[in-house]
């Protein structure tokens, strides 16, 4: 029973943080490998408004996800602007950018036991006989609300189907006139957005360290490798997949074997089906 | 408005032999003028060492190992594969290399060939199945799979874990190891050059441009690109190797992101697609980046500064820049 | 070169291929025998371009099966089936713009069929690029040859994809609306070279859209309508029938029920 709850919980961690990346690569095409830095950014953001400036948990945390989004607004005006099209340069880039704000931050010291964000409630309830902190509720909760509204928004709202027509050809979209550019920075922004977000509920949970930037952005590739890279659907089953996989590799095989089961997915997948468990197989198909 | 009246032209010098082909060469000023950018680099740099003290040397061999990562990369990237993980290659050398030595006590002499080519399909074999894809997913295996195999050294303890295989044979004298590193340096940048001037080279730029006109042909891109794979591969694994038995040491730290980062943004500084940019691009980055090792960890950041700003700025590369001065000459004309 | 079997080289069967909802081929099924010279044609979006597609492997059918030779290739990859001997040439060319014209050639020049063709080993690849662009009417001592591809007119680019599919020394030529794009007089000079190659034996599949030039060459035509056969035969027979009028003409046009849902 408390794999099957630890592996959802587990699996719903995935999913938020996969959830940002995710949106972004599928409206613009932007693999946007800043995700992981901006992950952890936003997090000591908020660190900083509360320790630094005594401001209220929630509101820290909501100017961390705006400061989040702005960045990766700014983000696309600076750095991408020039690059659009050219999907080498513009991983190399905000692979780049991620890096120096994960060496910066360490740089400055920002890891230790005395970097922690509170959690919302305290306390925890007893379920079937497993233990669960309320944090753990809200991080379910957030997720399942995240990916359900993020469904909602691309599919029945104006900007989401501006988004989706921007997402399929981006000329056509130009010629009916979504603004593509204007669309990308937006792309950017909600991204980055919602990896703050997911920052804001998850980092609670432990301790913050900037090297966490690298494993968010490593499980979100892995969750979008396994999963197909512009699917919704593929998303949640990859993060199901890795989530549920390492909590099984944890009590069966040992805790350090965790880190495995993320790596066998990859190899799997590709091995198998080599555009992830719902991507579209894109390799041969040619429309004249 | 004066600068209406001014344009800059350029003119290409007034040299026959400028085709790619054709080799025919009248005068002597005409043959230095052609010979003078391979071979005085290529002797300086086989100079050098004679002259530098020994922690200067140490950092010649640095560039030189990443430069072997630069021009591997600029190799996979030739043949449309960009990877953000050299240290795959390199780490997987390093380890092979290491294993070979500290458990079964094979000498040098075996265990670099031994990884160099053993690197070289494990590379091949570990990324076949990726390079059906196009895009960005080439780019994110190779940047998960070296920290996700850090993570499992790390976690498992294989390869001695964190404590890495020490004690491991090294070179008996330090300018065997110096000369190794700068031979197999030129050796991989003017073989690559070759490779890719040749028509195996044509048909893996042209996979690149157009992989289905390439099919078309009823050539098996996939074959093609394991090989480049295994070309691209060896040459890190070689590096790998090198690096393992000059330190004496092999350790997690052979996949760390350096390996991965620097390279690219040597490529991305020298200018990609013809080797010299690559070659060119670590031999100012390394030195570098070794004036700024007091600033420790901030490295890495600044690495990355230099390669957004050289992508954004400088897309052509540096060693284009220099290739054009010295093809072409600039001058400022009236407009009639 | 002659070859006189009647066992068909390409057959087709109920070849199916849908887009999402679109349907781009329905069950189209035909026999080519060796040597013979097969015209398709449709109006713009009937599923011409896909059913090369489909055969050549750049498409993987929905359903169906091809059979080339009497093996079965539906799926392969598409090396793999111009490997096995079928050529095609791109509607829009697909050439290598920064290379010289005969650089282009050696593509597939290196390829493994080409070398087992020429008794296991390869030759002079450029001198062999040059003498095939010679035979396609690009002579060797004009400037065209050496030309980057860029800077050539659309015309010649046509006509180069044509040697270039021409250098794998294919059993059957697909060419997919090679004159489109061309004057009328390159038409005029490539039209015998295409009719010279069928009488050498090749065998060769036309998508065109100027029936006129096609007619003279063809022995039979295929039609296509959405995504459907609706009529082989001789030109003259095909011409004669209600329904192409109707596709081509525009005559008492209606959309035709959906036959995915039929």
């Amino acid at each position: 029973m408390s794999l099957l709850i630890y592996g959802l919980i587990n699996s719903v961690i995935l999913a938020l943080y996969t959830v940002g990346f995710s949106l972004t690569y599928g409206i613009s095409g932007i693999a946007n490998f800043a995700h992981g830095a901006l992950y952890i950014l936003s997090g000591f953001a908020a660190w900083t408004f509360m320790n630094a400036a005594g401001l209220p948990f929630w509101l820290s945390g909501i100017l961390a996800v705006l400061i989040s989004a702005i960045i990766g607004f700014v983000f696309y005006w600076v750095l991408l602007l020039r690059l659009r099209g050219i999907p080498l340069a513009e991983l190399i880039v905000t692979f780049a950018a991620g890096v120096a704000i994960l060496e910066l931050l360490t740089w400055k010291g920002f890891y230790g036991i005395r970097y922690s964000l509170p959690v919302l409630v305290r306390g925890g309830v007893e379920i079937f006989g497993v233990g669960i902190d309320y944090q753990r509720f809200i991080v379910l909760a957030c997720g399942v609300f995240l990916v359900v509204g993020l469904w909602l928004f691309v599919h029945h709202t104006r900007i989401g189907l501006a988004f989706r027509a921007m997402a399929q050809n981006e000329r056509t979209a130009l010629s009916i006139g979504i603004e593509s550019d204007w669309i990308g920075s937006l792309s950017l922004a909600f991204g980055a957005a919602l990896a703050a977000v997911a920052a804001m509920v998850v980092l609670p949970l432990g301790v913050m360290e900037s090297t966490i930037g690298y494993e968010v952005l490593i499980y979100a590739l892995a969750v979008a490798i396994v999963g197909g890279l512009e699917s919704t659907l593929g998303m949640i089953a990859g993060s199901f997949l890795i989530g549920y996989g390492q909590i099984a590799a944890a009590r069966y095989i040992g805790a350090k074997w965790m880190i495995i089961v993320p790596l066998a997915a990859i190899v799997f997948v590709l091995a198998v089906r080599p555009s992830g468990l719902f991507g579209k197989f894109k390799e041969l198909e040619e429309r004249v | 408005m004066a600068e209406r009246d001014f344009r800059k032209k350029r003119l290409d010098r007034g040299i026959k032999a400028r085709s790619d082909t054709i080799f025919a060469v009248a005068s002597t000023k005409e043959i230095l003028y052609l010979l003078a950018p391979r071979f005085v680099p290529v002797a300086i740099l086989l100079l050098l060492p004679l002259f530098l003290e020994s922690y200067w040397n140490k950092v010649l061999v640095y560039a030189c190992i990443y430069g072997l990562l630069a021009l591997s990369w600029d190799f996979l990237a030739s043949c449309g594969l960009f990877s953000l993980g050299q240290s795959l290659f390199f780490g997987l050398g390093a380890y092979i290399a290491g294993a070979l030595n500290y458990y079964f006590h094979l000498p040098t002499v075996v265990t670099i060939p031994v990884a160099t080519l053993a690197g070289g399909v494990l590379c091949a074999a570990l990324l076949s199945p990726v390079m059906r894809l196009r895009g960005v997913y080439f780019a994110m295996v190779t940047l998960m799979l070296p920290l996700l195999l850090m993570k499992v050294v790390e976690t498992t303890g294989v390869f001695g874990g964190t404590h890495g295989l020490s004690s491991l044979a090294g070179f008996p004298h330090e300018m065997l190891a110096i000369y190794l590193a700068i031979i197999g340096f030129l050796v991989c940048l003017f073989l690559f050059r070759r490779i890719m001037n040749a028509d195996y080279g044509l048909i893996l730029r042209a996979i690149r441009d157009d992989d289905r006109s390439v099919m078309s042909g009823g050539i098996n891109i996939y074959w093609r690109k394991s090989q480049a794979l295994f070309i691209a591969g060896a040459a890190g694994s070689f590096a790998g190797a090198l690096m393992t038995h000059h330190y004496q040491f092999v350790g997690m730290s052979t996949f760390a992101l350096d390996y991965s980062i620097l390279p690219v943004a040597a490529v991305a500084l020298g200018g990609p697609g013809t080797f010299a940019g690559a070659a060119l691009g670590s031999m100012i980055l390394v030195p570098l980046s070794e004036a700024l090792r007091a600033l420790g960890g901030l490295r890495i950041a600044i690495y990355c500064g230099i390669l957004i700003v050289s992508i954004i700025l400088l897309p052509e590369g540096f060693f284009h820049y220099l290739a054009r001065k010295y093809h072409q000459f600039e001058r400022i004309e009236k407009i009639k | 070169m002659t070859t006189s079997s009647n066992e068909p080289i390409l057959r087709v069967e109920r070849l199916k291929k849908n887009f999402g909802g679109v349907l781009a081929v329905y069950d189209v099924s035909f026999e080519l025998k060796r040597g013979e010279f097969l015209g398709i044609i449709g109006p713009n979006g009937s599923g011409k371009t896909t059913l090369v597609n489909l055969i050549t492997g750049f498409v993987r059918p929905s359903g169906g099966r091809v059979l080339f030779k009497g093996k079965n290739i539906t799926g392969k990859m598409p090396y793999k089936i111009a490997d096995l001997g079928i050529a095609r040439t791109f509607q829009m060319v697909r050439l290598f713009y920064n290379l010289p014209a005969y650089k282009n050639l050696i593509i597939p020049l290196c390829s493994s069929r080409v070398r087992r063709m020429r008794g296991g080993k390869y030759g002079e690849k450029d001198d062999e690029a040059v003498d095939l662009l010679d035979d396609m009417g690009f002579e060797r001592d004009s400037y065209v040859p050496y030309k980057q591809v860029g800077t050539l007119p659309h015309g010649y680019l046509k006509r180069l994809d044509l040697a270039r599919a021409m250098a794998l020394r294919p059993e059957l030529l697909i060419l997919d609306e090679l004159f489109s794009g061309m004057s009328m007089s390159e038409v005029a000079s490539t039209l015998p070279l295409i009719e010279k190659f069928n009488r050498e034996g090749l065998t060769i599949i036309m998508i065109e859209h100027r029936l006129k030039e096609l007619f003279r060459v063809v022995d039979r035509v295929l039609v296509l309508n959405f995504g459907e056969k609706i009529a082989e035969g001789t030109p003259d027979e095909v011409m004669a029938e209600d329904e192409v009028k109707k596709a081509y003409l525009g005559i008492d046009v209606e959309i035709p029920p959906d036959p995915g849902t039929a």
